[in-house]
């Protein structure tokens, strides 16, 4: 048992460059979350142990061969849909949306699961195909994607949905994709919208469009979070009020300063300055990604890695934009930052998926 | 892509019959991904700008509202100046009240607010009603989670301590001392010291007007009567604040700034509480107002007005019922007799009259004058009595003063016209406000022709003139103009400004309240009455002496035996006019219409020191019943051995110094 450990140790499959970027924004993440949680230590330990956890997650996904990704995705596909299915009946209600599944010792949200199991499961799909993908295999991977993606929808968690399908869309159109049908999509989309609106929307994700297009309108309601966040990025200017002296997470202005809002926290304290730093290493991150994708050996690979490195970035555009008012308001965590050990686990073990990528490569033949 | 079969076919078939060109798909990815990197690229700039936009282009304006946020400024109120008596012995204090608060947030919550409340009750016995907690929990349960709320004021040091004792029962509940004024004296001062209660809001547009509004921030009292209202801005003091940091919920964070409170100024009266709590002691039950001053500088040594009231009750919040008995009391206890109430001065005005009889050329020391029982204006069958039926026969302006002859001062007043009598009696002060430190002073009437015209359309007539001459008719006085004007002959025209406070010049407000009828401050003149010859004024004094020492002197009874020389004069106001055929009897008339008595003495005659002023409404006879009062004011002033001789006052500012 225990030579069996050392020897996984010795055959650590880890991306050095990729790992310190990583290792960079946990850290990051852990000053900035005792800040935001209001020099909570205990919260701060919390995170930390969950930290380890994920650095954890990340090392035993790398030292997985991708090949075993693609063999099992599908059964994995499997089973979150039908666990998605089990939460619509019998989900625990949590902050209004059932989305947590309770196996009495872990609840945890089969959702989750299919950020990384959907992306894996339509690079298989179109792994067996020739690429580009023509207009079928296109269609029957949208239906793969949007079946599962609807149960999160009913749940409800717009949020997780979108991300769920964006990942899935990444791969269709890393897959090639044709562009005629890309643009036709997108008016499709456009054309719907208005549908959705009027007959599929909840009020409060209307309310979130409201406060989006109009936060002043409700300065103490609905557009309360969003205008305080503005005014805690806004008041930090060049170099930020120094950490541990925001004001508007200090004082609980800003509301979930340590979750989603952990962005304006870190502007507010850290101020522009802070902010190209923090995009800085998102950017090597997802330069190192990229990297990566373009020198994966196989379709699989390529797709998947690919995939996984455009949604960190959607993630990080959802979360930034929402936060500074770009975006309307959903609940989208800061990749890597905020506070919560689901999404961050999640992440490090897509990490650890890309590092796989990265290091179980057979010899160049030439 | 031509190559494509059967998906269900086997899978051996299947790996062998799928060519793939590894290298287009890697170019197709690689192209791809560039494109998507493109648009990467393009939204992480669309980032970038905006925070740009957030924190470097709008940053002035968003810190600004983060400061506006989190900064909130909370005022302090200065403690008011304390006023003393010209001893140093305290007349206005600030006493600390307790007050039990609770702080929403703070509360218990294993217990109803409504148990907690009936326990409070119980515990201190406090006089709450069911519909009073029904109310305080309402205010509770709807108020700001860290705003305190008043749950019971007033607490006696035993209900404090028994709180302060049982108080882990009651969280979120606490003891708050606050500073509440406090006349020691009660209704001894009153008029004169007046007092402070609740802003209400005439006060607060009264300050919005003068721009004190930020000054009063935290302010809950502010001066309403006598020198508590006068010496407002000398006794309030000057804001302070504190600067702190509130979270979202209002929760005090940390304090960023304090500037502390400058307290109001402490007052020094002239008032002499002694010889105050005296006077009132002397005008006991009856109607009537006694002034006593130091006619060198005009200082008032006592300044009482009966009934009177207990100024405490308007500082607690005086009840609507309490407020109602004061206002609707036939003996008027809210005025004040000193300086509001308007007076026929009767006979005290006539060494005033001589004055003015002597300057004009009128008369002259040696005059003689027959005093009949009556007089009556040429070819006019009106009989203007004397107060003696039988007349007093031939006099000089010295006994007429000394008997009080009426006859003697009628024919004065009808040979000085109204005209004179106006200008002469204006100088003296008469209608005029006398310069004392309170705003509740009437002007009462000083009568004139176009005064006559204004008020009844009617020309003024010699008949009109003559009453004038014993003042009485259509003149009416205040006591402390009567006092002032008296002070002015005694100081030979020079002006005397009667006042309430030590350095009352230097402290008087620049500009009075908005509805005041003065509407600034103006200095008062040297001279108020000029005359050719100086010894005119010797003369109405050696008459006024007479008054008291003569053999015939209407005073004499009263102030027989003085250890020092005093003189002064009586004056018997008529209330109702007597019909030509009747006489005055007072028995025979209503309590309210018998005449007012006056009497006005100083002492001792070579070098006044004090100058005492007494009206007794309804009580009779000047020399009979307000002259014995004034030299039992005199005697407590001048005689007392236990009156203290230094002030207490200068001493403490002496050792200041």
């Amino acid at each position: 048992m225990m030579n069996k450990f050392l020897s996984l140790i010795k055959n650590l499959h880890v991306d050095i460059p990729l790992l310190i970027g990583i290792v960079a924004l946990m850290c990051t993440s852990i000053v900035v979350l005792y800040s935001a949680t209001n020099e909570n230590i205990d919260m701060t330990i919390a995170q930390i142990v969950r930290t380890f956890i994920a650095i954890f997650a990340m090392l035993f996904m790398a030292s997985i061969s991708p090949k075993f990704y693609a063999r099992w995705a599908y059964v994995g596909y499997a089973i979150c849909t039908v666990l998605l299915i089990l939460v619509l009946i019998m989900g625990h209600v949590g902050k209004g949306a059932e989305r947590w599944l309770d196996l009495g010792i872990v609840r945890f949200q089969p959702a989750e699961f299919l950020k990384l199991i959907m992306p894996m499961t339509i690079a298989a799909f179109f792994a067996k195909r020739v690429l580009p993908a023509r207009f079928l295999p296109c269609l029957v991977a949208f239906i793969m994607i949007m079946f599962p993606v609807a149960l999160i929808v009913l749940q409800p968690d717009l949020g997780t949905a979108v991300l769920i399908a964006v990942s899935g869309c990444f791969i269709i159109y890393l897959a090639g994709l044709n562009w005629y049908l890309i643009i036709s999509g997108a008016v499709i989309v456009a054309l719907y919208a208005p549908i959705h609106w009027f007959f599929f929307m909840y009020d409060y994700q209307k309310q979130r469009i409201f406060t989006f297009l109009n936060p002043e309108s409700d300065p103490l309601h609905s557009g309360y979070n969003i205008i305080q966040s503005k005014i805690a990025i806004g008041s930090g200017g060049m170099v930020g009020k120094g950490w541990l002296h925001g004001t508007q997470s200090h004082l609980q202005f800003l509301p979930e300063s340590h979750t989603d809002f952990i962005f304006a926290v870190y502007c507010e304290e850290f101020g522009f300055a802070g902010f190209l730093f923090l995009l800085t290493l998102y950017a090597a991150v997802i330069a190192r990604c990229a990297y990566i994708s373009i020198h994966a050996q196989n379709t699989f690979e390529r797709l998947l890695s690919g995939a996984l490195t455009l949604t960190f970035f959607f993630y990080i555009f959802v979360n930034v934009g929402m936060v500074s008012g770009l975006l309307p308001v959903v609940g989208v965590p800061l990749p890597m930052i905020s506070y919560g050990g689901t999404s961050m686990i999640t992440l490090s073990a897509a990490f650890g998926i890309i590092m796989a990528i990265s290091t179980h490569r057979k010899k160049q033949q030439y | 892509m031509t190559f494509r079969f059967n998906h269900d076919s086997s899978k051996p078939l299947q790996q062998r019959v799928i060519f793939r060109d590894n290298i287009a798909e890697a170019n197709l990815f690689k192209g791809r991904i560039f494109i998507a990197f493109m648009v990467v690229i393009l939204m992480t700039v669309a980032l970038i700008y905006n925070l740009y936009d957030l924190q470097i282009v709008k940053y002035e304006s968003f810190s600004s509202r983060s400061n506006s946020n989190r900064i909130k400024i909370i005022p302090i109120a200065p403690p008011r100046g304390l006023i003393y008596d010209r001893y140093g012995v305290l007349l206005a204090e600030n006493q600390p009240l307790y007050e039990i608060e609770v702080i929403p947030e703070d509360i218990d919550r294993g217990k109803t607010v409504r148990n907690t409340l009936q326990e409070l009750k119980a515990l201190l016995d406090l006089p709450f009603e069911d519909k009073d907690i029904d109310l305080l929990v309402e205010k509770i349960r709807v108020g700001k989670k860290f705003k305190p709320i008043v749950v019971a004021s007033k607490l006696t040091e035993e209900q404090i301590a028994i709180f302060s004792v049982n108080q882990y029962d009651f969280a979120g509940f606490y003891v708050q001392p606050k500073l509440k004024r406090y006349y020691p004296f009660g209704s001894t001062l009153t008029h004169a010291l007046g007092y402070v209660a609740r802003i209400n809001q005439k006060d607060v547009e009264q300050l919005e007007k003068l721009n004190k509004t930020l000054n009063y921030a935290a302010t809950q009292d502010i001066g309403k009567q006598g020198v508590e209202k006068f010496y407002e801005d000398i006794l309030h003091g000057t804001v302070g604040y504190k600067k702190v940091e509130v979270d979202s919920t209002g929760r005090v964070a940390r304090t960023i700034e304090f500037a502390t409170p400058t307290p109001g100024k402490d007052i020094y009266l002239t008032i002499d509480i002694n010889l105050q709590k005296k006077a009132q002691e002397l005008l006991g039950e009856t109607k009537g107002a006694i002034v006593l001053l130091d006619p060198n500088n005009g200082e008032i040594l006592a300044f009482a007005s009966n009934p009177s009231y207990d100024p405490n009750m308007f500082v607690r919040g005086i009840l609507s019922s309490e407020y109602n008995e004061l206002l609707n009391n036939p003996d008027r206890p809210l005025i004040n007799r000193v300086s509001q109430g308007g007076y026929a001065p009767a006979s005290t005005i006539k060494p005033l009259m001589t004055v003015m009889g002597l300057n004009e050329g009128l008369i002259t020391p040696k005059t003689q004058f027959f005093g009949g029982p009556y007089y009556s204006l040429p070819g006019s069958s009106h009989k203007f009595r004397d107060w003696r039926r039988w007349g007093h026969g031939w006099m000089d302006v010295y006994r007429a003063i000394e008997i009080s002859c009426d006859t003697f001062f009628y024919d004065l007043a009808f040979k000085a016209g109204i005209d004179n009598i106006n200008k002469y009696m204006g100088q003296f002060g008469f209608g005029k406000h006398s310069g004392i430190d309170l705003y509740e002073e009437s002007l009462a009437n000083l009568p004139s022709k176009q005064w006559k015209m204004g008020r009844f359309k009617q020309v003024w007539v010699p008949g009109d003139t003559v009453p004038i001459g014993i003042g009485q008719g259509y003149w009416s006085t205040t006591l402390i103009q009567l006092v002032r004007a008296h002070a002015i002959l005694i100081q030979h025209g020079k002006n005397v400004i009667p006042h309430l406070a030590k350095n009352y010049d230097e402290m008087a407000p620049k500009e009075f309240m908005i509805n005041n009828p003065r509407k600034k401050y103006e200095p008062p003149k040297e001279t108020a009455v000029e005359v050719n010859n100086k010894g005119y004024f010797d003369v109405g004094m050696k008459g006024m002496y007479l008054v008291i020492n003569g053999p015939e002197g209407t005073g004499r009874r009263a102030f027989a035996g003085t250890k020092y020389k005093a003189a002064g004069k009586s004056g018997t106001a008529q209330i109702i006019t007597i019909k030509q055929d009747q006489h005055y009897n007072a028995s025979a008339i209503a309590k309210e219409h018998r005449d007012n008595a006056l009497f006005v003495a100083f002492a001792p005659y070579e070098a006044p020191k004090a100058l005492v002023g007494v009206i007794l409404e309804n009580a009779g006879g000047g020399s009979k019943y307000a002259a014995p009062i004034a030299r039992k004011m005199l005697d407590a002033y001048l005689l007392d051995p236990d009156h203290p001789q230094i002030e207490i006052s200068d001493k403490k500012a002496e050792k200041k110094k």
